[in-house]
């Protein structure tokens, strides 16, 4: 288990838990839905947001919000 | 023959396509209006349908689900979950892209459980093929139980069977539900039923989920009591419908799509994000953008706008010509096409300047921009998101403050509205473009034409502005509600040109007819105000230079001035003096109160009153000389302070009606017409005082 946050560019995981049922309930319905695969691509710079592939899509979100995803990561096929 | 009426509403995520197709349904036959009581934008377009339909479209504002997270979202919802609002459809449309379809099909679902006559037209399905993701249509349509339609919005591809689903759609309602929320919850959902007094499951479910249902003024208590006496807790009950509902997509997913390798498409849009989103190259080429954008539309313009002018200059000499003398005639020609001609001229401007941006916003640009923009402007209490009305607010400031509706908090929904009327729009550039031309010559800066640049640094000064102010605001607004950033990125997909189109077309109308109106009726009254005087001051000016040399010249400017627009003037010209305004540019300070671009008409109503020949604005205004010094009136000193003051000052009534709906209440646009007007005076003072 990671932070998402803490992941590099271009590792692949798992969606494994939101801690915060806020932040929770808006990522679920962007389809960030537990065991979903999702792979860090980019990091905006100056810490900015990050963005992650997701159901196919491409999805920006905060790095303090990526500090409260737990991530299972996966190896690279 | 009585017309059948359907009702039809557009939904679907952003960037799904859904304007496109929005567009290839009605064509051009679409107006922009507000839904009762709010003020989000409303869409609506009769579409092409056989003669015996009468078929009227709803654009909803794109969103990802019944959950809504900002203004815009929330109407969408609340016209789907009400079945009695005025604009609820008889079928809905559900647009989705099917290069995304996992995340689409969440509304989709939503949708159909509402109980709604439901279409889905899958976008781009033959560009997802070549991608190698190959949707399964038929089968789709049978697991979901509606009917599927292949589309491709852009090529205008699958919009005759759509139109015929969606009649075959009106008498047909989804046979079950995609996920029975009564299933999963029991009972409750049947008490909420008996609570809310109507029996709709999925509606219910949301009034379980805290949302409101509009129309509805829901017992909360019941329903508060209800969660306890069952121990659920609203947003663990939300989280597990949502995580259930994508678990049975995902069975569909399996069934109906399968994939080949990472797509090409997601590769570009990578190899692109490599120097767009990189954190040097990055900014390099954004600012680099809104340069060429700014020089463009300067150079470009050029031509068509000398056409223009010479245009009117020949209609006034022909008005002129073919009405018989008298005041009627110096009313058209002088009052009316002078301030009508100020206007048209800057069509050109306006039209490049709005394409640009629609251009932007298409191709999926302005979601990268927001992507690196987000740490500084979060600085500033903005929001990423907040980049979008900024860069609109270069256009104009009114849909600009509209589009803030995406930004989910509060606090930083209201800084942005404080400060976007800062960022130098459409009706500002009338004034610069006029202003520099007179000051700035036409030459070459290190291969850059110079007033191009000068232009754009007022552009600048103006986002400066914007970002400090936001800044200060930031201390002195007090919220406790969280801030989120999480959007999409969509794949770069070269422009609709048509959307690029109706974009301007739709923009420049509302310059010209809008603002045309006010502009029109405010250079008749100035027309009145500076051709009458109280008395017979008139004559008494004609007795005193009868027959003296010069007469006609010294007759017009003390007529002028003896007049009841040269009075008001007058009155204000001592808090004007030390900014380096006179009384004639007093008298436009007042007029552009209503509209910024009004200075322009007016100017050329001034100086056009009186004077025998027509030549063009910029030419009249260089040959105002200083009353004290006898030399050019128009000196760099008061042309600067002149344009600060325009770009600071709050002179839009449009702009401070829709920042007072848009906050529900006064106090927000008092502030921002108070803060704006000291800032104008501040700024135009300290450099008129420094440059003179």
């Amino acid at each position: 288990m990671q932070k998402l946050a803490d992941l590099k560019v271009g590792i692949k995981g798992e969606m494994c838990m939101i801690s915060d049922p806020e932040l929770e309930q808006k990522l679920l319905e962007m389809g960030c839905t537990p065991g979903e695969k999702i792979q860090l691509i980019r990091k905006a710079p100056f810490g900015g947001p990050i963005a992650i592939l997701v159901s196919s899509y491409i999805l920006s979100i905060r790095k303090d919000d990526a500090e409260k995803i737990a991530i299972k990561l996966v190896k690279n096929e | 023959m009585s017309r059948m009426k359907v009702k039809i509403a557009l939904a679907g995520n952003p960037n799904s396509g859904k304007t496109t197709l929005f567009n290839a349904l009605t064509g051009l036959k679409q107006k922009v209006g507000n839904y009762p009581g709010i003020t989000v934008e409303k869409k609506v377009g009769k579409a092409k349908f056989p003669k015996e339909i009468d078929a009227e479209i709803i654009d909803l504002p794109g969103t990802y689900s019944l959950f809504p997270k900002s203004m815009d979202e929330k109407v969408a919802q609340q016209i789907l979950c009400n079945d009695e609002d005025v604009d609820y459809p008889d079928v809905t449309v559900v647009i989705a892209d099917a290069t995304n379809l996992r995340r689409s099909i969440f509304l989709l679902t939503q949708v159909i459980d509402l109980k709604m006559n439901v279409v889905l037209a899958l976008n781009m399905v033959d560009i997802a093929t070549k991608k190698g993701v190959i949707v399964n249509v038929d089968l789709l349509s049978k697991e979901l139980g509606i009917q599927v339609v292949a589309i491709n919005a852009r090529k205008r591809k699958g919009i005759e069977i759509l139109r015929e689903a969606i009649i075959n759609a009106v008498y047909k309602k989804p046979i079950k539900p995609f996920l029975s929320v009564r299933k999963l919850f029991k009972t409750v959902i049947e008490r909420v039923n008996e609570i809310r007094g109507k029996e709709n499951d999925y509606a219910s479910f949301l009034a379980l989920c805290k949302q409101e249902i509009s129309g509805e003024s829901l017992n909360r208590c019941a329903i508060n009591q209800l969660c306890k006496a069952n121990d659920l807790i609203p947003e663990r009950v939300q989280a597990k419908e949502t995580v259930k509902r994508y678990k049975e997509i995902d069975e569909i997913m399996h069934l109906c799509v399968k994939k080949g390798r990472p797509t090409g498409k997601y590769q570009l849009t990578k190899s692109i994000d490599d120097i767009l989103i990189h954190p040097i190259f990055g900014y390099v080429v954004f600012l680099s953008i809104l340069f060429a954008i700014f020089q463009a539309v300067f150079a470009w313009s050029e031509y068509p706008m000398d056409l223009i002018d010479g245009l009117f200059v020949q209609l006034q000499t022909f008005t002129s010509n073919s009405l018989p003398e008298g005041l009627l005639n110096d009313l058209v020609v002088n009052g009316i096409l002078a301030g009508l001609g100020g206007i048209v001229i800057f069509v050109p401007q306006i039209a490049f300047l709005f394409a640009f941006i629609a251009f932007l916003e298409d191709t999926g640009y302005m979601a990268r921009v927001s992507f690196i923009t987000d740490k500084l402007l979060r600085g500033v209490g903005l929001n990423g998101r907040s980049i979008i009305p900024l860069l609109s607010g270069a256009g104009c400031a009114i849909p600009a403050i509209m589009s803030a509706r995406t930004i989910s908090s509060w606090k930083e929904r209201l800084i942005t509205i404080m400060v976007t009327p800062l960022m130098s729009c459409s009706a500002r550039l009338p004034v610069y473009t006029l202003i520099i031309g007179l000051i700035i010559p036409a030459e070459e800066f290190m291969g850059f034409n110079l007033q191009g640049l000068v232009l754009m640094a007022f552009y600048l000064i103006g986002f400066v502005a914007a970002i400090s102010i936001a800044f200060l605001m930031k201390f002195i607004i007090i919220s406790s509600e969280r801030s989120y950033y999480i959007m999409e990125m969509p794949s770069y997909k070269i422009p609709d040109w048509k959307t690029v189109m109706y974009t301007i077309v739709e923009k420049v109308k509302v310059f010209l007819f809008d603002a045309g109106k006010i502009i029109i009726a405010i250079s008749i009254v100035l027309w009145v105000l500076s051709s009458f005087a109280p008395g017979n001051k008139f004559e008494k000016i004609e007795e005193k230079w009868a027959g003296k040399v010069d007469a006609e010249m010294h007759i017009a400017a003390e007529k002028l001035e003896a007049s009841y627009a040269g009075m008001i003037g007058k009155t204000i010209e001592p808090a004007i003096k030390p900014l380096g305004f006179d009384w004639k540019i007093g008298i436009s300070l007042i007029t552009s109160f209503a509209a910024r671009e009004v200075f322009v008409g007016t100017m050329s109503t001034i100086y056009s009153v009186g004077d025998e020949n027509i030549q063009s604005i910029q030419e009249r205004m260089k040959s105002v000389k200083n009353q004290e010094t006898g030399e050019a009136f128009f000196t760099p000193a008061v042309g600067i302070s002149l344009m600060l003051f325009y770009a600071f000052a709050m002179q839009c009534m449009g702009t401070v009606a829709i920042v007072y709906r848009e906050t529900g209440h006064w106090k927000w646009p008092a502030i921002q017409f108070l803060y704006m007007g000291a800032l104008a005076y501040l700024s135009s003072f300290i450099a008129y005082q420094l440059l003179s």
